[in-house]
């Protein structure tokens, strides 16, 4: 997809004056946070399962080369294939292959971050196969011809009214008596058309929430029952999987899951939580004759063994952006690509460059929320803040923000010239606040004062009255 | 060079490590013969009576119904009120696990029994579930002839068979059943873990049952009164 | 309390930057504060800032040499305490990352280590549980993000505010939220930063307190900002002011409307 990262500050500003939009993050920050505070009260051995869910991803990445080799044997030994990709066009091509030698023409997708990562809707359309969403969210979107805005509730930025419009446009054997006020009445629809599909379709892709070492398996956890249609009614079952999805056992795949869905949604489980292992075995009344999974690294390998590495234990909750101050005022799109909110800010620039996905780093108050609710406890701001050094190193922020820094800095490090400097300014300052005792308007305080009223200091600086004071003392005990 | 080999050489070198590290190699098939459980929460740790009266209770926390008979010859009278009760046809699906296919369905009125796979067509189904997990309420049920995965998915009722014996504490006990069935490191094509009904909140947030697979999952607990 | 015959602890006071330029009053409240708690309090005229602004901007090199200074100037005493989360949490958090594999990486652990935020030294160190301030009013609490989730403090407050005569706490509806500070933040991303601290102004007005109260200045600045730019009735002040009977001097910009 078209990186618009770079501008991001455009987007945000677009963002906050979209009403619709404003309505439905409202939505985000009255759903997520309860629900997820609730579950996660509701069992007593949540943070135990926290570092354990860690240790697991810790313990798998220092390993992962062998437990690769370890997944690729076990998933040739049930029958699938596995093949594997360096970058996002391999991906595409590999796709494109297998879907080629079955004739497909049409496929049907279960919800799949990583098949945004590598454009493949839009290819596909290129290719002249028709790709189908099935996940709700995905699905309406899709109509829009918009991409997913938050990991997990990919169209979490739109109203009802908005979903309406939608479908009255792109159904058009509706009789417009068909009433679609109800949500309800719109999820039926789209399950009435989505059927079909799931019939029609040659390939089904999903992606993987693990990928066990131990099986061979690949797991998917859903609410809707898309994904399990989508992988078990066409012939070929694809998929689409980054290397790190890898968890040694069955084992721990189910620590993992006890942490996911109560950070992702509160829920206890996910409703669907399926392992698929290899095409169906001879005696199997149904599922795929093919199985195949592409394992894509772009740019991840590069992240091991990096401050970054951490960021490859993420499993894609989405509860850093529920969380997020961020988030909640600009919704995902403003970030510009696939991967919005705290998780966004550091993986985008891993994946993209950090000239691109500059600002996402940036543009985080290090408010920490992120990282407290975590289940992988990744530490998010960290990473932001390393991608600022990088970024600071390559001279990539902008010159005032640069040479502001440094003037600034240029005292601080000197204590008795910045005693001398505030000595002079600050009693300056504060008379020039006058008997308001703050400003409305500052020069080069522009971006403070547009939106509030900057207070004006004081009087004179806390050092130099405790000095004179410590002065005085002196001279009344001598 | 192959793709793969091109990833496996570039994770190498990050990790700083060499293919003919044996430590490592022994780390890691050791933790793959293990299989070492985690934290195990304690809720699902109950006597018999106990766990079961938990994995209702969570079952229907997350929307699905709950009967409870004494004997597995109980079930198709169970299955006949339910669907009288909703006014559905008189036709389920299943597939051949024995243990439904010995229960009397003749001695039930009018009931068609289809076999097989699911069809489109097709308004309720019913299964055998592998296990119950008490700590979730999750149900697992798994691919072949005598479970069919469509029967699952497809019709807008599923009606799912639970033997008490066979509902564990936790979810790792599930599994450890399965590693002994199938074999270690062997599974059947598909396991499936279903706790509660389809819903989707991708509209305004606002929950609903029934986005793609079944609207309703009606739990039917053997032994479990 | 204390025994007499104890050695009182030596307070070199971190007065922070924003402190020292905007609002001395804060300094001198914690300076009444530790001294009531029984410690002996400097203020070495060497200090100048934590360093944040350039740690958060990525700039390691001026960080470093800020942070050096600092410690330089610090680590003689028996506590380092500063009326910030912010600034304490860069100082005993911070510094020990900062410093990892550098000459002065024991040194920076050691310093670290004595660094306090002013509530939590006074309830977590010091025992304090009262104090002998009196405020009539209502008021609320905003919990500053670096206080609350890198250094815990979230009852330490409230326990001393508790024995205010006369004050009475209404608790802010997600008090746990930030404000849209954020440091550099909220001048480089502008509108995004007022979205923030409109929500946060929006609470501090339900909340029906007539003064709002925080640990950090920089989020006091930024929501007095907001609350006097939209023309809210609010005094805004630091907890320290209110808990040292510092009180009736003008509030974080408020003067003539």
């Amino acid at each position: 997809m078209q990186i618009s990262s770079p501008a991001f500050k455009t987007n945000a500003r677009g963002a906050l004056a979209d009403p619709h939009l404003q309505e439905a993050l409202g939505h985000v920050r009255s759903g997520f946070i309860d629900k997820r505070q609730k579950a996660v009260d509701a069992l007593p051995e949540f943070d135990a399962l926290r570092e354990s869910a860690r240790a697991i991803k810790d313990h798998t990445l220092a390993h992962l080369d062998l437990y690769l080799e370890a997944y690729e044997e076990k998933v040739k030994a049930s029958g699938g294939h596995v093949h594997w990709a360096e970058t996002a066009a391999d991906a595409r091509s590999v796709i494109l292959d297998i879907c080629r030698a079955v004739g497909a023409r049409t496929v049907t997708k279960g919800k799949s971050m990583i098949t945004e990562e590598i454009g493949l809707n839009e290819f596909f359309e290129k290719e002249g196969i028709r790709p189908v969403e099935t996940d709700l969210g995905e699905y309406i979107i899709q109509l829009r011809g918009e991409h997913p805005s938050h990991i997990i509730a990919p169209a979490v930025h739109l109203t009802r009214d908005q979903v309406e419009a939608d479908f009255r446009r792109a159904h058009n054997h509706l009789p417009p008596t068909r009433d679609l006020t109800e949500p309800a009445s719109l999820l039926s629809e789209a399950r009435e058309v989505l059927r079909a599909q799931y019939f029609a379709a040659d390939v089904g892709i999903t992606g993987a929430n693990f990928l066990v070492a131990e099986t061979g398996s690949s797991i998917i956890v859903t609410n809707e029952g898309n994904g399990d249609l989508t992988q078990i009614l066409p012939r070929v079952h694809i998929v689409v999987a980054s290397i790190e999805k890898i968890v040694p056992t069955l084992a721990d795949a189910s620590q993992i899951l006890r942490v996911l869905a109560r950070s992702a949604t509160g829920q206890e489980m996910s409703v669907y939580t399926t392992v698929s292992t290899g095409p169906r075995r001879p005696e199997d009344p149904d599922g795929p004759d093919e199985y195949h999974v592409v394992l894509l690294d772009n740019g991840r390998s590069s992240m091991l063994g990096t401050e970054f590495q951490d960021m490859l234990r993420c499993i894609r909750c989405g509860a850093c952006m529920n969380h997020c101050p961020i988030y909640h005022a600009v919704g995902g799109h403003a970030y510009g690509w696939v991967y919005p909110g705290p998780m966004g800010a550091v993986l985008t620039p891993s994946l993209i460059g950090v000239d691109k996905a500059g600002h996402l780093p940036n543009a985080s108050t290090f408010c920490g929320r992120c990282e407290a609710v975590c289940p992988m406890h990744i530490p998010l701001p960290k990473m932001m803040r390393h991608w600022r050094e990088r970024e600071f190193a390559r001279g990539l922020n902008p010159a005032t923000q640069r040479y502001g820094l440094k003037a600034w800095a240029f005292f601080a490090r000197r204590p008795r010239l910045y005693r001398l400097a505030a000595s002079f300014a600050i009693p300056a300052l504060s008379a020039f606040g006058g008997a308001r005792r703050r400003f409305r308007y500052l020069p080069f305080a522009g971006g403070w004062t547009r939106h509030r009223d900057l207070p004006a200091p004081e009087s004179r600086t806390f050092l130099q009255q405790w000095r004179d004071r410590e002065t005085r003392k002196q001279e009344a005990r001598t | 060079m192959s793709a793969r080999e091109a990833i496996l050489n570039k994770v190498r070198s990050s990790l700083g490590t060499a293919p003919s590290d044996a430590a490592r190699a022994e780390t890691v098939a050791k933790r793959l013969a293990d299989a070492p459980a985690g934290v195990i929460p304690a809720r699902g740790q109950l006597a018999d009576k106990e766990r079961v009266a938990l994995f209702c209770e969570m079952a229907e926390k997350v929307s699905a119904t709950i009967d409870r008979v004494k004997k597995p010859a109980d079930v198709p009278k169970a299955v006949s009120t339910y669907l009288r009760a909703r006014n559905l046809p008189a036709s389920v699906r299943m597939g051949a696990d024995e243990r439904l296919r010995a229960m009397p369905w003749s001695g039930v009125k009018s009931l068609e029994v289809k076999s097989g796979r699911a069809d489109p067509e097709d308004e309720v189904g019913v299964s055998h579930a592998l296990a119950g997990v008490a700590e979730s309420g999750t149900i697992a049920l798994h691919s072949g002839t005598d479970n069919p995965t469509t029967v699952n998915f497809l019709p807008e009722h599923h009606i799912v068979v639970v033997d008490a014996k066979d509902i564990a504490g936790d979810l790792e006990t599930v599994l450890s059943g399965l590693r002994q069935r199938f074999g270690k490191g062997k599974m059947p094509r598909t396991l499936n873990l279903i706790t509660g009904p389809s819903r989707s909140a991708d509209i305004q947030q606002t929950l609903l049952l029934g986005a793609h697979g079944p609207r309703a999952l009606h739990l039917i607990v053997i032994n479990g009164g | 309390m204390r025994q007499e015959t104890l050695k009182r602890p030596r307070v070199g006071l971190f007065v922070t930057c924003l402190v020292d330029l905007f609002r001395p009053t804060v300094g001198f409240a914690s300076v009444k504060l530790l001294e009531e708690a029984g410690c002996e309090v400097e203020v070495p005229m060497a200090q100048t800032c934590c360093g944040q602004p350039a740690y958060n901007s990525g700039d390691r090199e001026d960080t470093i040499a800020i942070a050096t200074n600092t410690i330089k100037t610090f680590e003689e005493y028996d506590y380092i305490v500063a009326p910030s989360g912010s600034c304490a949490g860069m100082l005993r958090k911070h510094y020990p990352a900062l410093f990892k594999d550098h000459a002065w990486e024991a040194r920076a652990a050691a310093f670290s280590a004595k660094v306090h935020e002013l509530m939590s030294f006074l309830v977590d160190v010091m025992g304090v549980d009262a104090v002998s301030a009196a405020r009539e009013g209502n008021v609320t609490y905003h919990d500053s993000c670096s206080g609350l989730r890198e250094l815990g403090i979230r009852e330490q407050p409230r326990r001393l505010l508790g024995s205010v005569l006369g004050l009475k706490l209404k608790e802010l509806k997600d008090s746990d939220v930030c404000c849209g500070f954020g440091g550099t933040f909220c001048v480089k991303y502008p509108d995004i930063s007022n979205k923030i601290v409109e929500e946060k102004a929006a609470n501090i007005q339900a909340s029906g307190a007539d003064t709002l109260l925080a640990g950090d200045l920089g989020c006091l600045m930024n929501m007095a900002g907001k609350l006097q730019r939209q023309g809210a009735d609010i005094e805004v002040r630091h907890v320290a002011e209110v808990l040292a009977g510092m009180d009736d001097g003008p509030a974080i910009g408020g003067g003539e409307r």
